[in-house]
């Protein structure tokens, strides 16, 4: 048994590790998926601050990760074949740095997780569930008629975008920027889950009333971590879209946003790193059983319920003691 | 456009909205009385339609093969129950969310090695072919219109089941308190196990019905479920007279959105656009309605406080 933060040291090193061994190897796919790991970490370890710690279940986080998907996708799309987009205040010629995009696709998903936030948290429960995953519907059907940008086919950006002076279509480059990120928002949501702020969430997520008598708002504080983790998962979106080059509806669609939770569970909703325990494990298994046998999806269904039912706490429950 | 199109639609609205309502029926009661969300509901759809299609292709009578998506459903539902379903009652809805999550893998990946990735299809019989006038020089197709009357009988059969009988009182004592009827000696895990064998076999009829109007495939239970649960939330959960009305709500309101909204479209833009403009948008109708419903009414319209 180990404490949670030499728990966390070793996932974060052993992910770095495996990317390594790919490059030596010359395995560029073994690096493209510690990406697709990393990549997917940082959208559970958002969709975890406000449903782990702040216990809000949001079924539709992949609206959020879809529109940080789409938004530097259409930025790169419209860098790449010289058509602007007219804003009546002046043109926007789209954008091929990675710096730009995040920044739009973390201002987009943070507008959306606002307005849809600020309408969902007024319920709770299985309403809360129900709501979110309704906007992110919506959202997905707007993307499949949507025609502009691919409409039910998807958008290709072909090229990934630029990052200073690094080339970002070697693997092994695009992974330390994607790890890079992973570190950041990792220090953030620690930050924040161990400040006053992430004290009164948690507060919110145990005892609503107790945290009204002491003065303070819950509505506000469950909307503002909405928001963070909105932010976040964008930023996980626009990063999903430079590894893969393609965007799709699929990106908005419920399944994905049950892909998420599953991987909030999968690692455990009471830790920070939690989340990416899941994506390890998701990912890896995926992977193995998918060389092993076709129906691949019948035994990884059948592990995530035996994980549920007799693992409540996750993997990473397995490795830590408090 | 003319009145008779008009009313050929609305009724395919309440054809659809019936066949949502045999999907939310059991979802609803499965959450009223046990508090689980179900996302599997959606495979019992899928295994209906399946076991339909492949009773009727061994033996080449449909109503045989209705019957098998009553029973075979209803037979897994309760294996289901037994082995996994039930350990999830007193767990919260995020466990319960990625266990009836992972079951929909298990259940499309076995449907997908049994019957393989083609789709199959389901016959409607020769008696119920073609279309039948009714008055007003409306003609509909027999088929469809069977499909409203047996949702009414089972919406009246449903209606006097949680009324009129001991296991409909129990029910609704179920969903009321679930501790009280422990105490009062009635065998809960019982009437849990009818309750959600119950649920599959009305999700296993629909998928059957349904399959005879489109194909038969592996993931065609989750649209559905999807939308069945927008049902259960507009009417408020636990309520089959909420899950009635949500149904016949969401089931005219999408086909109507799907004929009108591209005609009104197509007065502002070019046809293809204004298609998969209209098109997208009437698949988004459900859930904006479902948004207004919980703004204004956080627990539905039919739901407790």
């Amino acid at each position: 048994m180990l404490t949670e933060k030499k728990f966390n040291l070793i996932i974060v090193i052993g992910i770095f590790a495996f990317s390594l061994i790919g490059y030596v190897m010359n395995e560029p796919y073994f690096i493209t998926l510690a990406t697709k790991i990393v990549i997917l970490g940082i959208a559970g370890c958002a969709l975890n601050l406000i449903l782990g710690f702040g216990g809000m279940v949001s079924f539709g986080h992949a609206m959020f990760f879809g529109i940080g998907s789409y938004v530097a996708a259409i930025s790169a799309f419209h860098s790449m074949n010289g058509d602007s987009i007219d804003l009546i205040f002046f043109n926007f010629n789209g954008s091929n740095q990675m710096l730009f995009n995040w920044f739009l696709a973390v201002i987009f998903s943070m507008f959306f997780a606002l307005v849809v936030g600020s309408i969902s948290i007024r319920t709770s429960g299985v309403y809360f569930i129900m709501i979110t995953l309704a906007f992110a519907q919506m959202t997905y059907y707007f993307s499949i008629g949507w025609t502009k940008y691919g409409g039910e086919d998807g958008l290709s950006t072909y090229v990934r975008n630029d990052l200073f002076s690094i080339n970002t279509m070697l693997p092994l480059n695009f992974f330390i920027i994607c790890f890079a990120c992973l570190c950041v928002v990792g220090f953030i949501l620690n930050w924040i889950i161990n400040s006053n702020f992430g004290n009164f969430l948690k507060g919110c997520k145990e005892n609503e009333e107790k945290m009204i008598s002491l003065g303070l708002n819950p509505y506000t504080l469950k909307l503002t971590a909405f928001v963070i983790s909105g932010a976040i998962t964008g930023l996980a979106g626009a990063l999903y879209v430079d590894l893969n080059r393609f965007v799709s509806p699929t990106s908005l669609s419920w399944q994905t946003s049950g892909e998420l939770i599953v991987l909030v569970i999968l690692g455990g909703s009471a830790r920070l790193f939690g989340p990416l325990v899941g994506a390890i494990v998701f990912i890896l298994l995926e992977q193995f059983i998918g060389e092993v046998t076709e129906n691949w999806q019948f035994w990884l269904g059948l592990i995530l319920v035996l994980i549920v039912l007799y693992f409540p706490k996750g993997v990473s429950g397995l490795f830590i003691k408090d | 456009m003319s009145l008779q199109l008009f009313i050929e639609q609305l009724l395919n609205g309440i054809q659809f909205g019936f066949m949502l309502f045999l999907m939310s029926a059991g979802l609803t009661l499965i959450f009223g009385v046990m508090g689980l969300i179900n996302l599997a509901h959606g495979s019992f759809f899928m295994i209906g339609a399946f076991s339909a299609s492949f009773v009727a292709g061994l033996t080449g009578n449909f109503f045989l093969a209705i019957l098998a998506s009553l029973i075979l459903p209803a037979l897994i539902g309760i294996m289901v129950e037994f082995s996994v379903i039930r350990k999830l009652y007193e767990r919260d809805h995020l466990d319960q969310v990625l266990a009836t999550f992972a079951l929909i893998l298990i259940f499309s990946e076995a449907t997908r090695y049994i019957f393989g990735a083609f789709p199959l299809f389901l016959d409607i019989p020769n008696l119920l072919q073609g279309n039948i006038l009714l008055p007003g020089e409306i003609v509909y197709s027999k088929y469809r219109l069977i499909i409203i009357i047996i949702g009414l009988f089972i919406a009246l059969g449903l209606y006097f089941l949680i009324n009129r009988t001991l296991l409909g009182i129990q029910i609704k004592a179920g969903q009321n308190d679930r501790q009280m009827i422990r105490v009062l000696g009635i065998n809960i895990s019982r009437l849990y196990t009818i309750v959600f064998a119950m649920g599959a076999a009305l999700a296993g009829l629909a998928g059957a019905l349904i399959g005879a109007i489109q194909s038969v495939e592996v993931g065609m239970g989750e649209p559905v479920l999807i939308l069945a649960f927008v049902v259960i939330v507009i009417g408020g959960i636990g309520s089959i007279k909420g899950a009635l009305i949500g149904a016949l709500l969401i089931g005219v309101l999408d086909t109507m959105a799907r004929l009108f909204l591209p005609i009104f479209f197509e007065l502002i833009m070019e046809t293809s656009q204004a298609l998969s403009l209209g098109s997208s948008l009437a698949s988004m109708s459900a859930y904006v309605l479902m948004a207004l419903v919980l703004i204004f009414r956080p627990t539905g319209l039919f739901g407790k406080k």
